[in-house]
């Protein structure tokens, strides 16, 4: 993390300095999906929607073509987009309460229907730009605008496990993982991955992402890092947990660690 | 594979969702995204059997929000998609049609009005006028086709997609459960043949070149940070609504010269209301016929000519009133006297029209 490699060629420079807040998870899941863009040389076939949350603001991101939809309405652009237009590369980028809250039903569907479409969810615990309330990834305990004592799971539940349902829901084709942006070099295989699937036209591909956001955690520095580098992960098992095995093979059977 | 599904005028019989399916081949549409609900879902079992026969793409939504959403996906794809809905489906499908407002996607929706408020029943009404015409935390920048027999829903399907494509608006087929479920006789054709031109789409998203780079990125957006910004997106809105407002009202009238009462009604009511006048004019009454073909942008100039030519007007509707608010729009000003017959919910005969007709012009 300490150097910052050079501009992904994928993203608009014209638009930098990005619009998210300084620490921000966003910027560093972008990084890499702008690096996996350049990677597999997909800038010119490639269609990124964006939800409604801090996730819009990757609305002018790259140099690619975008479009920004509704709260948890993206993945169903993508699956209508990527159906008329098979041979593009969509990818739907949303929040957890787009993915896991408002959209949840889309989700489902899109995973139930193995749609050929690559979804990246940002999960930082809450609804970052509305103002910090609770999510469904919210932690027992964590306290959010609108659970200023803290989240009682036994009236809210419990932290949803987005990708361990759509693993389960998923046929074997489909990819799935979750990263965190503290370990940008396993994401980005995650990402490239997640994309390559939707290439090779298996199944679909899904990665969460787990994210800081310290202006709605009213952290500093040390305290977001210790957040997302330990707290978080005692929730969300980072890992991947679909490994299609065309990867498998082609990785001598690592696949399924990807410990980066 | 895909030989073209009409040669030459073919005379046929079925029933109106079937008619639909059909124009929307005819029409050269692609795609078709929607969700079952009564009455219109025999669109999709005959736009599901077309479409290996014509090379056309479909999938059942969990919902008409995906419905809605997916429909906005093919259009930014380059596709002329489509959906259809009713009742409580059409109240999920407002949202995607705001973005596709603020957009100016040019999405077309067929509706097949049921009863309601809520789920209601699954037949006929007419009481989706409001929510079609102006649904959407928008401006109501849409253009709404109300059709009144199977040959308006062949006619205005075709013409909804080159409509929408032209303009770049979503463009509605404003029908009901009668016209979906019952037989009719028509005429099909091929409207290329008959030297109606088909506006070609063009995608958004996914042309050739390098984004950023050999030409602009297509970044599309319904997000503003400012009013002012906002406000200036709306008022081009405003400026493309009033070139709509100018060159696509329809209606159809007759016996409007100095008539003591003019009958306005739309859809499949209109017909009820025809065959009245028609009747009423044959006794010597003099009474006149008046229908909006396009709800949004309504005939204004039109109604208001007719306004000045008679003493009152009857508005009949299956809705209380759905149909009159946006006349009385149209009529602001205007002394004419109003009068209704509101039947929500359910079918209009001739009997009742001429009925009351005879009354107000006794
Ligand atoms: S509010 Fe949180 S998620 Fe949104 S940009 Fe700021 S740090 Fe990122």
């Amino acid at each position: 993390m300490a150097v910052q490699p050079a501009m992904p060629r994928s993203w608009r420079r014209e638009t930098k300095p990005h619009k998210f807040c300084p620490g921000c998870g966003h910027g560093i899941a972008l990084r890499v999906l702008g690096q996996a863009i350049d990677q597999l040389n997909i800038q010119d076939r490639m269609v990124f929607g964006c939800d409604i949350g801090c996730s819009l603001l990757a609305w002018d991101f790259f140099n690619v073509d975008t479009v920004q939809t509704h709260h948890g309405r993206t993945t169903p652009v993508i699956v209508g987009l990527k159906r008329a237009r098979p041979e593009l590369v969509c990818v739907a980028y949303m929040g957890d309460g787009g993915g896991y809250a408002i959209g949840a039903q889309h989700l489902v569907s899109a995973a139930m229907r193995n749609d050929r479409i690559t979804v990246i969810l940002i999960n930082n615990t809450q609804y970052a730009m509305t103002g910090g309330q609770m999510a469904p990834t919210t932690l027992p305990g964590q306290k959010t605008e609108t659970s200023p004592y803290g989240r009682d799971p036994d009236m809210t539940g419990h932290p949803t496990q987005g990708p361990e349902m759509v693993a389960t829901i998923t046929p074997e084709s489909a990819y799935v993982a979750r990263g965190t942006i503290s370990r940008p070099k396993q994401l980005h295989k995650m990402v490239t991955r997640a994309l390559e699937n939707q290439i090779a036209g298996r199944g679909f591909s899904f990665v969460e992402i787990l994210a800081t956001c310290p202006t709605n955690w009213r952290t500093n520095a040390k305290n977001t890092w210790k957040f997302i580098e330990e707290t978080m992960p005692t929730h969300f098992k980072v890992g991947e947990l679909k490994v299609p095995e065309a990867f498998q093979a082609a990785a001598g059977g690592e696949g399924a660690r990807a410990d980066g | 594979m895909s030989e073209k599904p009409i040669t030459g005028e073919k005379r046929v019989f079925m029933t109106g969702n079937e008619v639909v399916a059909w124009a929307a081949v005819a029409a050269q549409a692609e795609i078709m995204y929607g969700y079952p609900i009564t009455p219109q879902n025999e669109i999709m079992h005959y736009w599901t059997r077309l479409a290996p026969k014509f090379n056309k793409t479909f999938l059942q939504t969990e919902d008409e929000l995906s419905a809605g959403f997916t429909t906005i996906g093919g259009v930014l794809a380059g596709k002329k998609t489509f959906t259809a809905t009713a009742g409580p489906g059409t109240v999920l499908m407002q949202e995607p049609l705001a973005m596709a407002e603020m957009m100016r996607l040019p999405v077309v929706v067929v509706v097949m009005q049921r009863g309601g408020p809520s789920t209601a029943t699954v037949i006929y009404s007419q009481q989706e006028v409001t929510l079609t015409t102006f649904g959407g935390n928008g401006e109501g920048f849409r253009i709404v086709y109300s059709t009144a027999t199977h040959q308006d829903l062949f006619d205005y399907t075709i013409k909804a997609f080159n409509i929408a494509w032209k303009y770049r608006m979503p463009t509605f087929v404003l029908g009901d459960g009668y016209q979906a479920k019952m037989r009719e006789p028509l005429t099909m054709y091929d409207p290329e043949e008959r030297g109606v031109e088909l506006v070609k789409p063009e995608p958004y998203v996914g042309l050739p070149g390098m984004p950023g780079e050999e030409r602009p990125p297509g970044h599309y957006r319904n997000t503003y940070n400012t009013e002012e910004e906002l406000n200036e997106v709306v008022n081009d809105h405003v400026k493309a609504y009033e070139q709509i407002q100018n060159e696509l009202p329809e209606h159809d009238e007759f016996g409007t010269e100095n008539a003591d009462l003019v009958v306005v009604a739309h859809g499949v009511v209109a017909r009820a209301t025809k065959q009245a006048v028609e009747a009423l004019r044959a006794e010597g009454l003099n009474i006149g016929y008046f229908r909006p073909i396009t709800l949004r942008p309504m005939p204004d100039q039109a109604l208001r000519a007719m306004a000045d030519r008679t003493k009152k007007i009857l508005v009949v509707e299956s809705a209380q009133g759905q149909l009159a608010r946006l006349l009385k729009e149209s009529l602001y000003g205007k002394t004419v006297e109003i009068v209704p017959l509101f039947r929500p919910g359910v079918g209009v005969t001739p009997e009742e029209v001429m009925a009351r007709s005879r009354e107000l012009v006794a």
